[in-house]
């Protein structure tokens, strides 16, 4: 069974089909990206699969279970966790407590045993506090924790968003453009990233992306949109040569 | 990526008071202990009133600066304490100390009424209900038998602690003193727990929150219910002091009043609201001698001080 699971996904604004019949999956361990021109949709399927818009129609299977019209933070809690593709930090908070953000879910005390400060509370604000030292860790960024989140560079800021989603312990990340205004040097150590999430924590990636080159670079399966529908689905290779990808990035000859 | 078993010095949970303000707090608090014998009672009074605002606009502050919820309705919960403590010792015989339990749950109860329904709105709409049902509060109060309608109620019995009856200024001085201590405390519990960081999140990106997993409606309701708390706490030891209350006590008048302590002195952090608070208190007092320009005066104190503070006189770091 796929970890992720999207079957005639419908969305519409008004008379305006934004996505019709989108059918695809992705497997446990995969690393997957959708593209697709500008306005093919992309991120309106994002938005559906993390809660934010309410599709009209189909299903989304999360491990089997159905999310598809919870509200966002239920979906981050049963194991889906997203970047956003205009960084939002909380950038007036510090880059420890942005990371610390994503363990919100998987902790539970609250307002009464912080006032009466119990030793189970106590513990764990450690466990919160040592998760996201330990993603700002992995994503190369410990040195900053104490510094606020506005005042890191544009690059550390991608790494924080990363730290962030990955603090929430998800089974699949969703990466809204990572590499958008990245240079080519940031972009080489993000393909790096990506992979190293997989392959050191387990943790599914499916990328949204413009970048070809990086799509191609990082990933096994891709799915193309074009004008809210899927045109293709398949391998770099089988997807670089179908005509039909082809046409839509390049137009057609007249 | 590290093994988890490696303890970073940075991991350390921040302590509860910074080391930098534990001397001036300290300074502060031994001003505050020892002033009662050296001030004579009107400076006492006026003191008691500052302690009342410290205690309502900690409690506003979590609404308005933690969690970045406009509130103009905030006296209403003030008056739920007061007018619980009230009748329920006036008029159903209750010891005092057993009326604040009820009123913290009926605050509660007031918290999730004015918030369930609303906290889908967006700011400015929120703020129209909240004062909205600021009134309605008020009004009900001004028109119901059992609160004593348009005169209010008398005769509200004094706590005792211990056998010894609070009666003069000066206990009623140290009560307040206690009960802002108290706030002072559980705020700076709550602000560095995950619930004080949700409320944060929230405040500065509500979408971001939600995407990575917090409960917004949830940590909404929970900064309404907690302001109403400490509110109506202090409505309860309010209407112990008086003796006698009334609805005016509890005008939009009075709400604003709040909300200005909480602006003035920076929004979201403890010693700039306690700063706030006390100059809300103090400064009708301080321009007594102005006469009959007393508004016109503070009116541009104020002005003054939020055109070239516009982030309040002591604002939160984090902008």
């Amino acid at each position: 069974m796929a970890l992720l699971e999207v079957r005639d996904l419908r969305l519409s604004f008004g008379g305006l089909k934004v996505l019709q019949d989108i059918s695809f999956s992705v497997e446990k361990g995969a690393i997957n990206s959708l593209i697709g021109p500008n306005g093919a949709g992309k991120t309106s399927l994002f938005n559906c699969l993390t809660g934010f818009y309410k599709p009209k129609g189909g299903s989304i299977r999360l491990g089997g279970r159905p999310i598809a019209g919870l509200p966002p933070h239920r979906i981050t809690a049963l194991g889906l966790a997203r970047t956003f593709q205009n960084i939002r930090l909380f950038k007036e908070m510090s880059v420890l407590e942005n990371a610390m953000s994503g363990q919100h879910c998987r902790s539970r005390h609250g307002i009464v045993s912080a006032i009466l400060h119990l030793p189970s509370q106590r513990r764990e604000e450690d466990m919160i506090r040592g998760a996201g030292m330990r993603w700002l860790e992995f994503v190369g960024i410990a040195e900053h924790a104490h510094r606020l989140a506005g005042g890191l560079s544009y690059g550390d800021q991608r790494r924080l968003e990363l730290a962030r989603a990955l603090a929430s312990a998800p089974e699949i990340i969703l990466l809204d453009e990572p590499a958008a205004g990245l240079n080519e040097r940031e972009k080489l150590d993000l393909v790096h990233l990506i992979r190293r999430i997989r392959d050191e924590t387990g943790v599914t990636v499916l990328l949204i992306e413009h970048d070809m080159g990086l799509v191609m670079q990082v990933s096994e399966k891709i799915v193309v949109f074009d004008y809210g529908q899927k045109i293709a689905d398949g391998t770099p290779e089988a997807v670089r040569a179908d005509p039909k990808v082809i046409e839509a990035y390049l137009g057609t000859e007249d | 990526m590290s093994d988890g078993a490696r303890t970073l010095p940075a991991a350390a949970q921040p302590p509860l008071v910074r080391r930098s303000h534990l001397l001036p707090g300290l300074a502060a608090l031994g001003c505050a202990l020892v002033l009662p014998h050296f001030a004579n009672a009107y400076v006492t009074e006026v003191a008691t009133t500052a302690l009342l605002y410290v205690v309502l606009c900690l409690g506003l502050n979590i609404v308005v600066g933690y969690a970045g919820l406009l509130d103009l309705g905030y006296a209403a919960f003030f008056a739920v304490g007061a007018y619980t403590t009230g009748i329920l010792t006036s008029e159903f015989g209750f010891n005092f100390w057993l009326t604040i339990p009820v009123a913290m749950a009926a605050a509660c109860l007031a918290g999730v009424i004015i918030g369930a329904p609303t906290l889908r709105l967006r700011s400015d709409y929120l703020a129209i209900v909240t004062l909205g049902f600021g009134e309605i509060v008020r009004i009900i109060a001004r028109n119901l038998d059992i609160t004593g309608g348009a005169s209010g109620l008398v005769g509200i019995e004094r706590p005792e602690i211990l056998g010894f009856k609070l009666m003069q200024v000066q206990h009623f001085y140290y009560a307040f003193l206690a009960l802002a201590l108290l706030a002072v405390f559980v705020c700076l519990s709550v602000e560095r727990s995950r619930m004080g960081r949700a409320w944060f999140y929230v405040r500065y990106d509500e979408d971001a929150a939600a995407g990575i997993g917090i409960n917004r409606v949830s940590a909404k309701l929970q900064a309404y219910m907690m302001g109403a708390v400490i509110a109506s706490v202090a409505g309860c030891l309010y209407a112990a002091k008086m003796t006698a209350i009334s609805p005016e006590s509890f005008t939009f008048n009075q709400s604003l009043l709040i909300l200005l302590g909480v602006v003035l002195g920076g929004m979201g952090r403890i010693p700039g609201v306690v700063l706030g608070a006390i100059l809300v208190a103090l400064l009708p007092e301080v321009l007594r001698g102005a006469g009959t320009y007393r508004p016109l005066v503070t009116a541009v104190a104020l002005l003054a001080i939020m055109l070239f503070r516009p982030n309040g006189l002591w604002p939160d770091k984090r902008g």
